[in-house]
């Protein structure tokens, strides 16, 4: 039964009724509900226990400030820590309490508030710290209480990232945003303006204010309607900007759009110009026991009851230090919630506000000291604020207003500097650091007029138009007197409700020393939840303010991070997860290795590669075993295809491989190679390979498989940053060569089964020559190297002729008994014959001396990379480790 | 994200270069150095709280090694400073 709902009005659709469940109870809302406004309706309002005390809590903002009321949802999308205020409800959705356990009612962590005197601020870092915090850590967050991540990926949909370019890109669709986009759209600029709501219209959706004479929704929807029309316009809803980094660079996560099987869209967006119009949001004040379910924010409340069409409470209190609240009490009453009372903590209430509301009392002077009830609120404690007598008043409601705090998040992340604005009691944009302006509530334009105005006329000032007419709209003006924390307050004055911190653990944090606001923050946690702080942040300055007795401007707020509302991982990851993230490098005879039965895995740079080949039964150990006795005593093959390799043409290549290599390459003759050790300059080793000389201005540089792409940047850098003037030039051509490599004593028998018309007798094709012609029918360059130790043909040929070779030698080489060797069985043939092994005596640490390879480092050469290293660190007496045997 | 200017290929995407590292003196002639000198080269790399010359590859573009200054309170790409002298 949806007993607190009204019977019309409200932007909910009474037509199209959804079943939900909370904490396994079965309820009713309405299309354009959240489940905070579901759950209210049906007269729920204990939701939630505390994150430490476990205390009891409820329902307290309508949007992205809510610090209270987290649900996780389970089932099919199925998420953890969702602000109830910021769920749309759908059929079927399902949700639970988060820090509680049975159920909120009956919880026995609750045990925590008993001993709340023992666990104040800093209690876990004191008590846990020997010997380390994170040894129970994972305990105390368990605890803690808050939702785990899901067990499993979403049941459907996927998410995607998308790039998104604009001239102005404007943040937040109420009434300023709206304005600027106006203008600027019809200017002809491309405009993108993106709103976290489910509808456009901000602040307008949650008053009962008019622009032109007319109820504000019709304003929106005319707006909304005009600028879709317009091509040069990207409007999205449910679309949240999240972060504001450098060069204008904006993430804006979209949460729903036309296609059902995607879950969100990550935009990233480069902007010309940024706008932020993300309105205000409203303080909480800070008495005892403020968190009682059944206090909200007035403007919650006002949102509740005319956005979503309930009354969030018979009998109302409001309690406020300025004057927004009391049009929250107009439109509570004419939804027939009964008013018992205006508190307002200044001495003096502006005439024209006071008048607003002519049969309420208004307590001037006066605040709330404490709240009374048990789970549910049943009353206040009423006292001057001078001190004095105190009085109750019963009301199952109390709506608070501490005033409007700038939404400054994305400003402040791009670096916009702000300042505090003593007559509205509140930080707001300064200085611009990047190409961005701040309109409406988000820059302090607290009225409707004001806000529209200033939304204008930044677009305007953008587009160079004139003055942009404004349309005519009501609102009266609004004036506050701080109060950020009420000094007689009896219990706890909650300060950050979502981590339990209140006025008395900042107390304790100055006591300690810790007088830093950034400190402040840390020692206590206040403002780091899921909410962080959006509603009492500024309270928490304001509170150190009046104990260390400085002006805010001098405290300033904790900084802005990203995200400004929290995001989805899969937001950020897109479509890059799993295998997608880089796909896998393939050569063509994958299929082939497969199909033997190979065990493939990432042999660096994504490549996949055949590990080993097992036969039915074998083991890992008999497989690489049998692999390497084939290549010892018979013959052998495998794929070499994935050795980075590179061509050098031009007259200065000789030169350059000898400044790149350890030792001599310009010596070669045209038809050799030489295996060399590449260094970086502090002497240390890159890389190893071969170079062939094709021909006087042509050479072939191989690298590892890993290393190839390091290798590449490695050769350019050098080319273009210190021989400009070199005539050297490079084309990675690792994917235009395929190689087969027939290795072990019988070799040549094999290759001559293939047929070739390349003399392969020693004599002819000596190690470490090549020569190009046929092999099998197939234009090839036979390289006779040795990466096992073996005699060993290396058969170069086009990757269109691969999978053919591969078949061929297979065949020919069958009467041989040849084998499909994998990189495993490689590495032991390498190690055996003491051969460098690349990653493993290779890390990083060591030089051709430390590996026995002194050979390799050239005494002809003057100077190479790494020489003057190398004999710096061998100058002195320092023992080396040196690799034997 | 930056938004690095390729004199090839206009302002481009972080994403599409390769971080080169901020520039250092010109490579001694090792014979030429002392110990100490040498050394000095290899390790003392510029870290400067403003604008920093340093090395881009644009490697998922033309392939330049590119050379910019960015002012690493900022990140704002900004012009070599003048000559203090
Ligand atoms: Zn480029």
């Amino acid at each position: 039964m949806q007993v607190d709902r009204l019977a019309a009005g409200g932007r909910i659709d009474r037509g199209r009724p959804l079943s939900f469940t909370f904490n396994g109870k079965a309820y009713q809302g309405f299309a354009g509900d959240t489940l905070a406004s579901a759950l209210l309706a049906n007269g729920v309002r204990l939701t939630a226990r505390s994150f430490k005390y476990h205390r009891p809590r409820g329902i307290i903002g309508s949007g992205v400030e809510e610090p209270s009321a987290l649900v996780e949802l389970t089932g099919d999308d199925a998420s953890a820590n969702q602000p109830a205020t910021t769920v749309q409800l759908r059929d079927g959705l399902q949700a639970k309490s988060v820090n509680c356990w049975p159920s909120p009612v009956v919880d026995f962590g609750s045990v925590n508030q008993m001993i709340s005197r023992f666990l104040p601020a800093g209690f876990y870092y004191k008590t846990f710290k020997w010997p380390n915090w994170h040894l129970y850590e994972p305990s105390i967050r368990k605890a803690a209480g808050l939702a785990a991540a899901p067990q499993n990926p979403p049941a459907g949909g996927h998410f995607e990232n998308r790039f998104g370019h604009c001239d102005i890109l404007i943040a937040g669709a109420g009434p300023a945003g709206l304005m600027a986009a106006l203008v600027a759209a019809r200017a002809g600029k491309r405009v993108m303006i993106a709103d976290e709501g489910r509808e456009a219209g901000g602040s307008l959706l949650n008053r009962r204010l008019t622009i032109n004479c007319r109820d504000a929704a019709h304003w929106v929807a005319e707006t909304i309607a005009e600028l879709n029309t317009l091509a040069n316009v990207t409007h999205l809803q449910n679309a949240s900007v999240w972060a504001y980094r450098e060069h204008n660079y904006l993430m804006v996560t979209e949460r729903t759009s036309d296609n059902p099987s995607l879950i969100e869209r990550n935009w990233r967006v480069r902007a010309g110009h940024v706008i932020c119009a993300t309105g205000a949001i409203e303080r909480s004040l800070v008495f005892g026991n403020n968190d009682r379910p059944g206090v909200m924010l007035a403007s919650a409340a006002q949102s509740y009851v005319n956005r979503y069409a309930l009354r969030p409470g018979k009998r109302a209190v409001i309690f406020t230090n300025n004057d927004s609240a009391y049009a929250v009490a107009n439109d509570l009453a004419t939804a027939g919630v009964d008013i018992a009372a205006i508190v307002d903590s200044r001495n003096e209430v502006p005439r024209e506000v006071r008048a607003t509301i002519q049969e309420t009392d208004v307590f001037a002077g006066h605040v709330v000291t404490t709240t009374k009830g048990g789970r549910k609120l049943r009353g206040v404690e009423v006292a001057p604020v001078e001190g004095g007598k105190s009085q109750q008043i019963s009301c199952d409601l109390l709506a608070m207003s501490g005033g409007w705090n700038p939404a400054v998040h994305l400003w402040s992340q791009s670096r916009g500097t702000l300042r505090y604005d003593d007559q509205l009691a509140c930080y707001v944009p300064d200085q611009p650091a990047q190409a961005s302006s701040s309109v409406g509530a988000a820059d302090g334009k607290l009225t409707l007029k004001e806000a529209m105005k200033s939304g204008a006329d930044a677009a305007a000032s953008l587009c160079a138009t004139g003055p942009a007419a404004i349309p005519q709209s009501d609102d009266i003006d609004y004036s506050i007197s701080p109060l950020w924390r009420v000094e007689q307050a009896q219990g706890p004055a909650f300060l950050d409700i979502q981590n339990d911190v209140t006025v008395d653990d900042v107390h304790l944090a100055l006591r300690e020393g810790y007088d830093n606001i950034e400190h402040v923050k840390r020692y206590t946690t206040g403002g780091m939840g899921l909410d962080q702080g959006k509603t009492g942040n500024i309270n928490i300055v304001g509170t150190v303010a009046l104990q260390k007795d400085v002006p805010l401007q001098d405290l300033g707020p904790t900084t802005f991070r990203s995200p400004y509302t929290p995001v989805s991982f899969g937001a950020i990851a897109g479509i890059r997860e799993g295998s997608v993230v880089q796909p896998y490098r393939h050569t063509p005879i994958t299929e082939w290795n497969l199909d033997r039965g190979a065990f493939m895995y990432e042999a660096g740079a994504r490549w996949r590669r055949p590990g080993y080949f097992p036969r039915d039964g074998e083991s890992f150990q008999d497989t690489v075993n049998r692999e390497c006795r084939t290549v010892r005593n018979g013959v052998g093959v495998y794929d070499g295809s994935p050795l980075g390799t590179y061509e050098l043409k031009g007259r200065d290549v000789g030169r350059f491989l000898d400044h790149i290599y350890s030792n001599i390459m310009s010596t070669l003759k045209p038809g050799q190679g030489r295996y060399g050790l590449m260094l970086s300059d502090d002497g240390l080793i890159l890389d190893d390979g071969v170079a062939l000389r094709l021909d006087e201005y042509r050479w072939i540089v191989s690298t590892s498989t890993g290393h190839a792409d390091a290798i590449n940047s490695h050769m350019e850098e050098l080319l273009q940053t210190q021989f400009p003037d070199w005539n050297v030039f490079i084309t990675t051509v690792t994917s235009q060569w395929n190689n087969a490599t027939i290795c072990g004593p019988r070799a040549r028998d094999v290759l001559a089964a293939l047929s070739t018309d390349i003399d392969t007798s020693s004599q002819a094709l000596p190690f470490m020559t090549f020569a190009d012609g046929q092999v099998a029918g197939l234009p090839a360059r036979v390289v006779r190297v040795s990466f096992t130790g073996e005699l060993s043909f290396e058969i170069n040929v086009a990757p269109r002729h691969m999978r053919e070779l591969w078949a061929k030698i297979m065949e020919a080489g069958a009467p041989h008994g040849i084998e499909p060797i994998g990189s495993e069985a490689n590495h032991v043939l390498r190690v055996e014959k003491g051969f460098l092994s690349l990653g493993h005596e290779v890390d990083g640490t060591v030089d051709a001396h430390d590996l026995g390879m002194g050979w390799v480092m050239s005494k002809k050469k003057s100077d190479y990379l790494g020489k003057r290293s190398v004999n710096l660190r061998r100058e002195g007496e320092a023992v080396r480790r040196e690799l034997v045997g | 994200m930056l938004n690095i200017p390729c004199p090839f290929c206009g302002q481009r995407n972080e994403s599409e270069f390769a971080y080169g590292g901020p520039v250092k003196p010109d490579r001694p002639q090792p014979d030429k150095v002392s110990n100490d000198q040498w050394v000095d080269y290899l390790t003392q790399v510029p870290n400067p709280l403003g604008p920093v010359e340093e090395r881009w590859w644009h490697v998922k573009g033309c392939g330049t090694w590119l050379t910019i200054w960015r002012d690493t309170r900022t990140h704002d790409i900004v012009e070599e400073p003048g000559d203090a002298g």
